[in-house]
C-alpha cells in the first residue's frame, strides 16, 4: 500500500471536496470559483493519466487492476473501488470533457443560475465513482449523485423549455432509478452478494430457480441502464432533453449515454462472459437488436432534424446505439474498435454541442430583428463589431467553419479522422475475429450492423452537409458572431484530442485491444478483487 | 404475512404506474411516491421476512440467520428512502417552476 495506491480515490473525494468548499462562496465571484474549479479538474485529470498509465503497465501482480477497500474490510463484504483499464479510460475521457466544458462556461453560461460549479463537480464526482465502484449498490448511489446534479445542471438557466424538458427528464429517471433497485435487489435476494466480483463467482452455480430470479433482476437493471443509453423505445427523451440544456451541459451531457454503456458492457462481461455457466450470453440479443434499431432511428432524426442541436441530440443516439449493438455481438475484437469509437464519438459530439452554440449564438431571435433593422438603416459594420471587446477571435467565420467541418467529417467517419478509424477498426474485428474466436462466418445481425454503421455516416454527411451550406454558405442573417479565444478554445481543444488520437492510432488502438482483452478474461479482475488483502498490520485488529 | 405484503406491494405498483402516466404533475409525483414505497417494500422483502429477528449483534455475541435477520437489505432501504426522497423533493420545486411558467400543470405545459 503506497501513496500511490491512494490516488485511486482521489477521482471521487477531490470534486466533492471542492463542490463543498464552493457553496460557501459567494456567487459574485464567479471567476474565482471558476478557477478553482477548473483547478480541481485539473488536479483529477493529471491524476486520471497517472492512474491510466498504471494500469496499463503490467507491474504490480501482472493483472493491471488494483482494487482499493474503502473502510478496510476484504472484498465481498467491504465496499471495493476497482481501476482497471476500461474504467482508467473513462476516467481520463470525463476528465478531458469536463475540462473542455468547464473553460467554456467561464466565457458567460456559468452566469445563468446559481451553483454552477458546484454541480458540475457534484456530476464528475458521481460518474467517477460509476465507473470505479466494483459493488453494485454503490453504483446506485454514485448513479444517483450524478443524476441529481444532472437535474441541477439540465436546469440551469432556466426558462419554460428547461423546465419542460428538466420534468419529462427527470420523471423518466425517477422511474428508471425504481427499476435499478428493484434489479439489485432481486440480484441480491437470489445470490446474496451485491460485489460485482463475487456475483460472478456465484452466477455460475447457483440453482435454477434463483436463476431465474437473478435473470430477473439483471433484466430490470438493464432496462435502468438502457433508459439512461437511450436505446430505441426508451430514448425519446434524450434529443429533447439534450437540445434545452445549456451548451456547456449538453456537451458535459454526452459522457452520460457513455456510462450506461459502460456498465452494460462492464456487467455483461463479468457476469454473463465466458464462465457465466448456463446464464452465458444473457442479454445479448437484445443489445444488439435494440442497438441496431437506435442507429436506425438515431439515422433517421439526424436526417429529420432541422436545429443543430436536435442533430446533435439524434448524433448521441446513433453513437450509442452503436455501442450497444457493438456489445451485443459479444465479439473481443469488435469491442476494441468500439471502445476507440467510443471515446472518439463522446469527444466529437461535446465539441459539437459547444460549436452550435458559437454558430447559432447570431441567429437567434433577437439578433434576426436587430441584423435586419441595422441593415435597413445601413449602419451594418461587421469589422467594428468584430473588435468591440475582449480577445475576440480574428476570421471567426473560418475558424468556426473549419471546426464544423471537423465535426461534420468525425460525426460520419470520413477519412482521415478519428472517426472513420473507429469505423474501420470495428469492421475489421468483425471481419477478423482473430485471437477472439474462431473462423464463423459473418452472420445476417452482423451484416445488419455493418450496413447500419456505414448508412448512418451516410445521413450524418448529408445532414452536416445540409446544415452547413445553410449556415455559412447561404447564410441570411449575414452576421459574424463574435467569439472570444476562451470559447473556441475547448472546441479546438476536443478536436485536437481526436486529431491526436488518430495520430496515435496505434497505441491507443492497442490500448483498447487489450482493454477488450482485459474485459474478455474476467477471472483477473475477479481474482484481484477477491484476493487483496486488507492494508496495515497483516490481519490485525 | 407473505401474501399481505405482496399485496401491498403490487397494489402500490399498479397504482403508481397508472398515476405516473396520467396527465397532471401532481398525478406524476404521487405515482413517483407510490412507486417508491413499493420498491421499498421489495427490497426489504428481499432479505426473507421474519418475526423477533433483530439485524444486529449484541457486544461480544455471535450471530447467524438462524437467530438474527439480515441486516444489508434494511441499510440499502435507508439509503434508498433517502435518496427517492431528496429526489421528490426536487421533483416537487421542477413541478411547481413549471406551473410558474406554463399556468397550467399539464406535463407538457399546455392542455
Amino acid at each position: 500500500m503506497t501513496w500511490f495506491h491512494h490516488l485511486i480515490v482521489l477521482p471521487i473525494l477531490l470534486p466533492v471536496i471542492t463542490a463543498a468548499s464552493l457553496i460557501p462562496v459567494d456567487e459574485r465571484n464567479r471567476t474565482l470559483k471558476g478557477v478553482i474549479s477548473f483547478a480541481s479538474t485539473m488536479a483529477v485529470f493529471l491524476v486520471s493519466v497517472l492512474l491510466m498509465r498504471a494500469s496499463a503497465t503490467p507491474g504490480d501482480g501482472g493483472s493491471g487492476a488494483s482494487v482499493y477497500l474503502l473502510g478496510n474490510w476484504p472484498a465481498p463484504f467491504g465496499i471495493v473501488l476497482v481501476l482497471d483499464r476500461l474504467s482508467a479510460l473513462m476516467l481520463v475521457l470525463t476528465a478531458v470533457l469536463a475540462l473542455a466544458t468547464q473553460l467554456f462556461s467561464m466565457a458567460k453560461w456559468h452566469r445563468a443560475g446559481h451553483h454552477f460549479h458546484s454541480l458540475f463537480q457534484l456530476m464528475l464526482a458521481g460518474l467517477n465513482g460509476a465507473f470505479l465502484t466494483g459493488d453494485l449498490f454503490n453504483l446506485f448511489v454514485f448513479f444517483e449523485m450524478m443524476l441529481a446534479a444532472s437535474y441541477g445542471l439540465l436546469l440551469h438557466g432556466s426558462g419554460p423549455m428547461r423546465v419542460k424538458a428538466g420534468l419529462h427528464y427527470i420523471a423518466v429517471n425517477l422511474a428508471a432509478s425504481s427499476l435499478f433497485l428493484i434489479g439489485v435487489s432481486l440480484i441480491y435476494g437470489a445470490t446474496g452478494t451485491l460485489n460485482m466480483a463475487d456475483l460472478a463467482l456465484k452466477i455460475s452455480t447457483i440453482g435454477p430457480e434463483s436463476r431465474m430470479l437473478m435473470e430477473a433482476g439483471a433484466a430490470l437493471l438493464g432496462i435502468a441502464f438502457l433508459v439512461k443509453a437511450g436505446m430505441w423505445p426508451l430514448g425519446f427523451w434524450l434529443p429533447a432533453t439534450y437540445s434545452a440544456a445549456t451548451p456547456p451541459v449538453a456537451a458535459i451531457f454526452a459522457i452520460l449515454t457513455k456510462v450506461g454503456v459502460y456498465i452494460l458492457l462492464r456487467l455483461s462481461m463479468l457476469l454473463f462472459g465466458s464462465d457465466a455457466g448456463a446464464s452465458l450470453g444473457f442479454g445479448q440479443p437484445i443489445l444488439l437488436y435494440g442497438g441496431l434499431l437506435t442507429i436506425g432511428f438515431g439515422a433517421i432524426g439526424v436526417l429529420a432534424s432541422q436545429a443543430m442541436g436536435r442533430l446533435a441530440g439524434y448524433c448521441v443516439l446513433v453513437s450509442s446505439g452503436t455501442l450497444m449493438a457493438a456489445i451485443g455481438l459479444g465479439n473481443g475484437a469488435v469491442i476494441g474498435g468500439a471502445l476507440f469509437y467510443l471515446v472518439s464519438s463522446t469527444l466529437t459530439i461535446c465539441a459539437f454541442f459547444l460549436l452550435i452554440e458559437l454558430v447559432e449564438r447570431a441567429r437567434d431571435a433577437g439578433a434576426d430583428v436587430l441584423a435586419v433593422t441595422m441593415e435597413a438603416y445601413g449602419d451594418v459594420d461587421e469589422n467594428e463589431e468584430e473588435k468591440e471587446e475582449g480577445v475576440a477571435v480574428p476570421g471567426t467565420m473560418a475558424v468556426l467553419g473549419l471546426c464544423f467541418c471537423a465535426c461534420a467529417i468525425l460525426l460520419s467517419g470520413l477519412p482521415p479522422l478519428s472517426g472513420f478509424l473507429a469505423k474501420f477498426a470495428m469492421l475489421h474485428g468483425l471481419f477478423n475475429p482473430g485471437s477472439f474466436g474462431g473462423d464463423a462466418p459473418v452472420s445476417g445481425a452482423e451484416w445488419t450492423y455493418i450496413a447500419l454503421l456505414i448508412l448512418s455516416g451516410l445521413a450524418a454527411m448529408i445532414a452536416m452537409n445540409r446544415v452547413g451550406i445553410r449556415t455559412f454558405w447561404t447564410s441570411i442573417e449575414g452576421t459574424i458572431p463574435r467569439v472570444f479565444l476562451i470559447e473556441i478554445a475547448p472546441v479546438l481543444l476536443l478536436l485536437a484530442a481526436c486529431v491526436f488520437l488518430s495520430l496515435q492510432a496505434g497505441p491507443a488502438m492497442r490500448y483498447m485491444d487489450a482493454t477488450a482483452k482485459s474485459l474478455s478474461e474476467p477471472q483477473n479482475y475477479i481474482g484481484r478483487v477477491m484476493s487483496t488483502p486488507r492494508a496495515g498490520p497483516a490481519g490485525g485488529e | 404475512m407473505e401474501l399481505v405484503l405482496s399485496a401491498g406491494i403490487g397494489v402500490l405498483t399498479a397504482s403508481g404506474v397508472w398515476l405516473l402516466f396520467r396527465p397532471r404533475t401532481y398525478q406524476v409525483i404521487i405515482g413517483l411516491s407510490l412507486l417508491s414505497y413499493a420498491v421499498n417494500l421489495f427490497i426489504f422483502g428481499m432479505g426473507r421476512l421474519r418475526v423477533n429477528a433483530p439485524p444486529v449483534l449484541e457486544p461480544g455475541g455471535t450471530g447467524g440467520l438462524l437467530t438474527h435477520t439480515d441486516p444489508i437489505p434494511q441499510a440499502l432501504v435507508l439509503t434508498a428512502i433517502v435518496i427517492g426522497f431528496a429526489m421528490t423533493a426536487l421533483f416537487l420545486v421542477v413541478l411547481l417552476a413549471s406551473r410558474g411558467f406554463t399556468g397550467t400543470d399539464h406535463v407538457d405545459g399546455r392542455e
